[in-house]
């Protein structure tokens, strides 16, 4: 069995998690704590690859990055980076696709905690950078964990916009969710068959590890032991 | 010395005071929702005024829209209603946050009597004592104003009585502003050196 899906899938997610974390933590971070003008349209737009079909996701980024797209001309002119039909596409897709589920959380876990924890920071002579790294980012850490495993496991699993994106070009795009979907079209059940094997179980042992350390975490602060 | 003279326009009603405050202990009595945590909260620095200004030590820390000295920077210590304390840190960590003086920690911990608890959590103490923790933690860091806000509302009768007499003795030695926020008129009386009473935004005599 050739493993290149496995090992494509787990690089592509893995980047594209990192990314969606780190924007998402930051974003939710600043964008929770202000009042501006436009705010709830700003949040509704992040939160919008939750909602739309993947396909609508990639043909929004085939018509932003495609080689004649606004921003596809701009990085090949400049950089010579082509991103549509390569690996770096899947991220793309896979960072816009799961980026809403780290927000929600990120956003979520922010607000979970009383401000007056922070606040009682600040007036012991904090500054925010100290702040958000001893007391925001430890307070929010469980929920930015779960948005964390979440994101992981859509990236994944991302098809439709991949597809579209990135192709499926074997042993370069291919990733496990494509090798299933042209696997069982060509008739060869037993590829299509180990890869879903393969998914579940990554799938299932991401799930049962967060709510495993959820459990344990919630327990720290609360009993007395 | 403390002086406050600010205004800030609430949902319902507009904060207008003027107080000046030696080191002392004045108490700002009023009912719930007349503005004393929002009056508070702008010495803090947590919250804005939309005019006047704030001087402590004769160091303007707000004036108008001129000037506006950042919380971290302001050297208030704020026992928050709720004490917040943080809960992922021992009390000795959340003690230890804003200030690294050890002579200071022991004289403070033989004075309020907290030693025992040093390596619990917040959620394994009780009110009193987390009242105490956080009382502590706010004067490491060497404060030149106390702001109290209800410190003692959730304690117990006894605890309250003792808690109340540690503060009294504790100005006594430290020597700097403190207001106390309360809406219990007993309180007021028994602990205030100064009776700043409030309602609707307004001091009222």
């Amino acid at each position: 069995m050739n493993m290149t899906p496995l090992l494509l899938s787990l690089k592509i997610a893995g980047i594209a998690t990192l990314i969606v974390f780190v924007t998402g933590v930051f974003l939710a971070r600043i964008i929770t704590r202000s009042r501006f003008p436009g705010k709830r349209l700003l949040e509704s737009v992040l939160m919008l690859p939750l909602v739309l079909p993947p396909t609508v996701v990639g043909f929004g980024l085939l018509y932003l990055f495609g080689n004649n797209g606004i921003i596809g001309k701009w990085l090949s002119g400049w950089f010579g980076i082509q991103i549509v039909f390569s690996w770096t596409g899947a991220v793309l897709a896979a960072i816009v696709v799961a980026f809403p589920l780290m927000y929600q959380s990120a956003a979520a876990s922010f607000q979970r905690y009383d401000r007056n924890i922070e606040n009682a920071a600040l007036t012991m002579g904090a500054s925010k950078w100290r702040v958000f790294w001893t007391i925001s980012f430890p307070l929010a850490w469980p929920g930015l964990l779960a948005g964390l495993v979440l994101t992981f496991a859509r990236a994944l699993g991302e098809f439709g916009a991949t597809l579209m994106v990135a192709g499926y070009i074997p042993n370069k795009t291919e990733t496990i969710p494509l090798a299933i979907y042209f696997s069982a079209e060509s008739g060869n059940q037993e590829a299509a068959l180990f890869w879903v094997i393969s998914i579940l179980i990554i799938g299932l042992g991401a799930i049962l590890w967060l709510n495993w350390w959820s459990e344990r975490n919630i327990l720290r602060f609360t009993s007395n032991k | 010395m403390l002086s406050v003279n600010i205004q800030k326009k609430l949902k319902s009603f507009m904060i207008d005071v003027h107080l000046k405050v030696d080191d002392k202990i004045a108490v700002l009595l009023g009912p719930s929702g007349a503005g004393k945590t929002t009056i508070l909260n702008c010495i803090a620095g947590i919250s804005h005024p939309d005019g006047g200004q704030i001087t402590l030590n004769g160091r303007k820390l707000y004036q108008d829209k001129k000037k506006n000295v950042p919380t971290a920077k302001r050297r208030t210590g704020y026992l928050f209603q709720d004490y917040a304390l943080f809960p992922h840190m021992t009390v000795e960590k959340n003690i230890r946050y804003g200030g690294k003086n050890d002579q200071l920690l022991h004289r403070l911990i033989n004075m309020i009597g907290i030693e025992h608890l040093l390596d619990s959590y917040p959620h394994q103490i009780s009110g009193g004592e987390k009242q105490r923790v956080a009382l502590i933690r706010a004067l490491m860091t060497k404060p030149e104003a106390l702001l109290l806000d209800e410190p003692f509302s959730s304690l117990d009768h006894d605890t309250k009585l003792a808690c109340q007499h540690e503060l009294v003795q504790l100005q006594e030695s430290w020597n700097i502003p403190i207001i106390l926020v309360t809406h219990d008129e007993k309180e007021a009386e028994k602990l205030g050196d100064q009776l700043l009473r409030i309602d609707n935004g307004k001091l009222v005599m």
